[in-house]
């Protein structure tokens, strides 16, 4: 078929894993790369022109919302995956807050192998640190381990696990498996009844604050933790300065830590809530310029270790409330790399490879995501994707892939966006179009 | 004067619209105050009280306003917050439309609702109080009150007491003082101070006692007794000790000040009831500026900036 051999002619290969930055061919066949080098030829495959794009590994989102199973009509694994397919990712990490929560094998295996039907992304499904996402028992993190989904990434996302001693448990007992705990940063007590951002913009806007510090103290908290039994933490949608103070004297003490941070977090802010739109309400909720800043020079210098979308579908009628009523959540999967590139690579913050090695090397550091973020040298799985950093759109959120369209970039203009995506060497976005 | 759109947040107006508002609820005072009678200025509108969370002295207001310009009322209101189960705001948004009312007054324990609304109708929205955020027709009938008991308020000076954190009296009429050039002290718990509260263009004060005798008007805040147990302060008692006004804090006042308060009053807590009850407080009197104040918002939304009294029988 004609998926089989693909010749990839003059693309800037940008390949993280392997420090290379030139413009190269990459032959795939059979669902592998077999090279990357200058002015290859073979004569059954079909040639895709890349002169003026970019070659790079697959994404890898760590953090995804697909809704699936409970909620799907804000998102399933097939709109999901191919919201990403557009995105240019190859895997997808969907968070265990459905309905069943993803506490049991069953839940997993079912998220995976529903991603494996769709076959347009690797679904890598998070289990809950706790049962039923209630800060209280822990999961049974063995059995998630073990099952077909291969479970080695735990997080309540959406809730923090608040109560110190079950926190410290969890990092215990991970360590036995040597898989990864992921908290979401949030002292609830500080946050109760929060609406925003805690700052100027908040006081003049009447809306409940969000202050900084309740994300800090619980990342503190629980830096200290993981230091204390030597377990791996990754700390999801790091969103402001101090919090990046933290994370960066952590890893400077060797604590094994790792952080992620959102395209809203890089290039949003809260004075922008003037609108009262709820699109813009998110969790963590967007913070100040200053924050902006040290969060995109974090990125930058590898604080952070790499993007995650924090792709949170919601159905229209519950995002068409009153900000107070209406859920945190915006979509990310299909414009990650347009703001990414738009916001720190086209004004000159990040250099082209280092904003791929935070798509593709930096998440796949952090958790067993197989053959996805890795090098593209021959014999490797070919999860790839084509990206224009030169085409100019202008996002309309009904015209994206997912099922719902909580995207606060409806109506911008951003530089770059992929053209293709590969999964195991065939199409799953091609010339723009998701190949369902 | 720019016309008016809708009154959703003090902040949008200019100098020139809070003055026409002023000058035309002087116009209509008399009709105001004047038991039965009414002019047929709005006659065939339809007014819209749409309120989201109960209050019935602002409805009642409201409506006081409205019938007095001889519009029709209708009552809409919605036990809870997010309207009833099922219909959402959106909805109820799109419901108003359809019934082709003519202006809507809204009232909401959300920030932001009105001018969310204004996103899905045509017709003038005013914000009849949402949330923490604005209660504009409040900033403008205060000023009305300042402005008749002292003239213009340029370098005049307003000390704000009490809860200003969730305060959507306490923000809209600090921007109202301040687009009319008066000068505005906070006195209030740290803990009911919002945060950055600097770039508002305030002077905070700890000590009440000290910006007494400098003040033109004392403006209390309604102290909600259920914040003590957020640990926003310790006890009713010590708050009525520290940030309450009685006789001997009133004595601090110049001659000419003012006590005000947007009401309804917890007497014996930010204000005593000798406090309430002198001649000094003009708290009744900002209840019956409300009606003419409303009156002229609600005019000026619905039929431009003519004489607001012409056809009056
Ligand atoms: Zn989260």
């Amino acid at each position: 078929m004609s998926d089989s051999t693909i010749l990839l002619r003059g693309g800037r290969v940008l390949d993280p894993a392997s420090g290379t930055d030139a413009v190269l061919d990459v032959l795939v066949r059979d669902g592998r790369v077999e090279a990357v080098g200058e002015q290859l030829a073979a004569d059954d495959a079909e040639v895709v022109d890349c002169a003026g794009r970019w070659v790079t590994p697959g994404f890898v989102d760590l953090h995804t919302h697909l809704r699936e199973p409970g909620f799907e009509d804000a998102e399933d694994v097939a709109s999901g995956s191919a919201a990403g397919a557009a995105g240019g990712y190859t895997a997808l990490c969907p968070m265990a807050n459905t309905d069943p929560v993803c506490d049991a094998a069953a839940v997993a295996e079912s998220v995976w192998r529903r991603g494996n039907e769709v076959g347009l992304a690797d679904v890598f499904p998070v289990g809950a640190i706790t049962k039923g996402l209630r800060g209280e028992q822990l999961a049974e993190f063995g059995e998630l381990h073990d099952s077909a989904a291969r479970v080695d990434f735990f997080s309540d996302d959406g809730k923090p696990v608040a109560d110190s001693l079950v926190m410290r448990r969890a990092l215990q007992y991970a360590s036995a498996f040597d898989v990864v705990i992921c908290n979401h940063s949030e002292d609830p007590d500080l946050t109760a009844g929060a609406q925003m951002n805690e700052g100027e913009a908040s006081s003049v806007l009447g809306l409940p604050g969000w202050p900084h510090e309740a994300e800090e103290i619980m990342i503190a908290r629980d830096l200290i933790l993981a230091a204390g039994v030597g377990a791996r933490l990754h700390v999801p949608h790091v969103s402001t300065a101090g919090a990046v103070e933290l994370i960066r004297a952590a890893k400077a003490r060797g604590v094994r830590v790792t952080a992620e941070v959102t395209p809203h977090h890089l290039s949003l802010q809260d004075h922008l809530i003037r609108s009262y739109d709820p699109v813009l309400k998110v969790n963590p909720p967007l913070r100040t310029e200053a924050d902006v800043q040290a969060l995109r020079t974090a990125l930058a210098d590898g604080t952070i270790d790499c993007v995650a979308t924090d792709h949170a579908p919601h159905a229209p009628e519950l995002k068409d409330q009153e900000w107070e009523h209406a859920p945190c959540g915006m979509l990310g999967l299909e414009t990650a790399f347009a703001v990414v590139h738009t916001e720190l690579v086209a004004t000159g913050l990040m250099d082209p490879l280092t904003a791929i090695a935070r798509f593709t090397t930096g998440p796949a550091g952090v958790r067993d995501v197989g053959a996805h973020g890795g090098a593209l040298t021959p014999g490797a799985d070919a999860n790839l994707a084509v990206l224009d950093p030169a085409q100019r759109w202008t996002v309309d959120g009904r015209a994206l892939r997912s099922k719902a369209r909580n995207t606060p970039f409806h109506g911008a203009e951003l530089v770059g966006r992929p053209v293709h995506t590969l999964l195991r060497g065939r199409f799953t976005l091609r010339d723009g179009k998701v190949q369902a | 004067m720019r016309p008016l759109r809708d009154l959703i947040s003090i902040e949008d107006l200019d100098p020139s619209q809070v003055l026409a508002v002023l000058d035309t609820a002087e116009q209509l005072l008399p009709i105001a105050d004047r038991r039965r009678n009414s002019v047929p200025t709005l006659r065939g509108k339809v007014v819209c009280n749409l309120f989201l969370e109960d209050s019935t002295r602002t409805r009642i207001s409201f409506d006081l306003a409205a019938k007095r310009l001889s519009a029709e009322v209708i009552n809409f209101s919605a036990k809870g917050s997010s309207v009833s189960k099922g219909e959402s705001f959106k909805d109820t948004a799109l419901t108003l439309d359809a019934m082709g009312v003519d202006c809507v007054v809204v009232r909401s324990g959300s920030s932001g609702a009105p001018l969310q609304l204004s996103r899905y109708l045509e017709v003038p929205i005013l914000n009849a109080g949402d949330g923490w955020h604005q209660h504009p027709t409040q900033a403008l009938l205060d000023v009305f009150t300042m402005r008749r008991h002292l003239g213009e308020l340029a370098g005049r000076h307003v000390v704000v007491v009490g809860d200003v954190l969730h305060s959507r009296v306490a923000r809209s009429e600090v921007q109202a003082l301040k687009l009319l050039g008066a000068r505005v002290t906070l006195v209030s718990p740290p803990t009911l101070l919002p945060p950055s509260v600097a770039s508002w263009g305030v002077e905070v004060a700890g000590e009440l006692d000290a910006v007494l005798p400098d003040a033109d008007v004392v403006y209390l805040l309604r102290v909600q007794r259920e914040r003590m147990h957020r640990a926003f302060f310790p006890t009713s008692r010590e708050y009525a000790r520290v940030w309450g006004v009685d006789e001997r804090r009133l004595a601090l006042l110049p001659e000419h000040a003012i006590v005000m308060h947007p009401g309804p009053m917890n007497r014996g807590v930010e204000i005593t009831a000798d406090v309430a009850d002198s001649d000094r407080a003009v708290i009744v009197e900002q209840v019956t500026n409300g009606i003419a104040v409303r009156m002229a918002c609600l005019y000026l939304l619905l039929s431009g900036d003519a004489d607001a009294t012409e056809g009056s029988a």
